[in-house]
């Protein structure tokens, strides 16, 4: 069977294997670190692009825009090789988490904002009566049932996150496809590259059928 | 002594004048039916004595003497007036006791034992101790509308607003919110209550307010304004609502 000789040679494979997990190791990292910093980013985003002065709504909705329009290969590439020019010097770790935080906490913004304004006013307008300040509003009372319409949304950002992980593979960084690709050159086999997918999809699937799941249970619990 | 004094309020959306200079002095104690026909502009009054709506900087409103301006005496306001809404606004993430729970422990920093037993007190005292547990979707419209004069009741309020406080309920659960009203009314706190219920009005308010247009067309004791109208605006609404 050559066909399996060449994508799924699992003497390859046993070889590439400790590479490739450390890939993971360090892919999980990346996107754990910038999941986490995106939603915190995103979070203040906003808030602050609802309810701070106007100069500064402004600038969040500026951030949101121009974040979510670069792509993140030129946006990583940005930061990892032109930021150097002007003394900035970030390892490709850094640079990578940067990239990737400053997208996903525009997109979490959005995120965050439309379940803020989902909440009904009615419950503002309670919390004001009950003279809660605006931040006891919404740790209270708006920020906890908003959460519970973000999750889908924010899970799905999370699994693009890790997907987007790869593109660190440019600057350098040894995730797992960069591992994986090394590995190749290696063996000069490509079954390392199939492993590589194969761990990706093996992540990413029960969270892509956690989303839909909790789409369903949503709907369905808004119907009944 | 006014406790709540109104002076020549005004508030506009857009062009569009909503109150049209309003002069209103409630007593300590007083309770006040607000009646009138729908876009007459009495809603809009009350929610600016707490200013969950603007109004015109010229207007003064003060409650216990302290202005409602925005800042820090506006927490002080709120912290005296209640409110009950005709859509409850109950906190549908929380138990009925954390509902009534919340303000106390945030606003005034009471411990959660003594909270509680608060909590605990006022359910009771509005009928529905046994609900305590329970999150309000679970319970009727009527029970629901009863957690939130509990949750009113909670940061002991002076004044109580109530907004049109059984238009969304089934007719069969106005009775057990009205009795829990009439049962406050005896207590001594002062009540501004919008409100199409004249029965309730004819029986428990010290003076009958009518409205229309954004303006006070009539006030009076429930008998007079009632039964013996003088403006035929009001003799006009009170024959509409009455005679069906």
């Amino acid at each position: 069977m050559d066909l399996f000789d060449t994508f799924l040679n699992v003497a390859v494979l046993r070889r590439s294997l400790p590479m490739l997990l450390d890939g993971l190791w360090l892919t999980l990292q990346l996107g754990a670190a910038s999941i986490v910093a995106g939603l915190i980013l995103g979070l203040f985003v906003a808030l602050l692009g609802l309810y701070a002065v106007k100069p500064v709504r402004l600038l969040m909705r500026l951030y949101i825009d121009i974040f979510r329009s670069i792509p993140l290969l030129v946006l990583l590439i940005v930061v990892y090789y032109a930021l150097p020019f002007v003394g900035l010097r970030l390892t490709s770790f850094a640079s990578a988490m940067a990239a990737l935080t400053l997208v996903s906490g525009a997109y979490t913004a959005e995120i965050f904002r439309a379940g803020i304004q989902a909440i009904p006013h009615g419950q503002f307008e309670a919390s004001a009566a009950l003279g809660l300040n605006q931040r006891q509003t919404m740790v209270d009372v708006i920020l906890p049932q908003a959460v519970r319409i973000v999750i889908p949304p924010l899970t799905n950002n999370a699994i693009n996150v890790i997907k987007d992980t790869a593109l660190a593979s440019v600057v350098a960084m040894p995730d797992l496809l960069k591992q994986a690709t090394q590995a190749q050159a290696l063996t000069a086999n490509p079954s390392p590259l199939i492993g590589a997918a194969l761990i990706y999809i093996a992540f990413l699937w029960p969270l892509v059928l956690f989303v839909s799941y909790l789409e369903r249970r949503y709907h369905g619990g808004r119907r009944a | 002594m006014s406790y709540v004094s109104i002076r020549n309020l005004r508030k506009f959306y857009g062009t569009f004048e909503a109150l049209r200079g309003i002069d209103l002095d409630i007593a300590k104690g007083e309770v006040v039916c607000i009646i009138g026909p729908s876009g007459s502009g009495k809603s809009t009054l009350i929610r600016c004595i707490n200013r969950l709506e603007d109004f015109d900087p010229a207007s003064e409103i003060r409650v216990d003497g302290i202005p409602v301006v925005p800042g820090r005496s506006l927490a002080k306001v709120r912290a005296e007036v209640g409110m009950v809404f005709q859509g409850f606004n109950l906190f549908p993430h929380l138990s009925v006791r954390d509902n009534v729970m919340l303000a106390p422990r945030r606003v005034r920093g009471t411990s959660r034992a003594e909270a509680g037993k608060l909590a605990d007190r006022l359910l009771a005292r509005v009928g529905i101790a046994e609900q305590a547990d329970k999150y309000p979707q679970h319970l009727s419209g009527g029970q629901q509308q009863r957690v939130a004069i509990a949750r009113a009741l909670a940061m002991e309020p002076q004044v109580l607003l109530f907004d049109e406080p059984t238009s969304a309920l089934d007719p069969e659960m106005v009775g057990e919110v009205l009795d829990v009203m009439k049962a406050l009314a005896h207590t001594g706190v002062t009540m501004i209550v919008v409100t199409h219920e004249m029965g309730f009005a004819r029986q428990v308010a010290d003076r009958v307010i009518f409205m229309d247009g954004g303006e006070v067309i009539e006030t009076g004791t429930p008998a007079a304004l009632l039964e013996t109208p003088t403006e035929p605006r009001t003799r006009n609404f009170l024959g509409a609502v009455l005679n069906h």
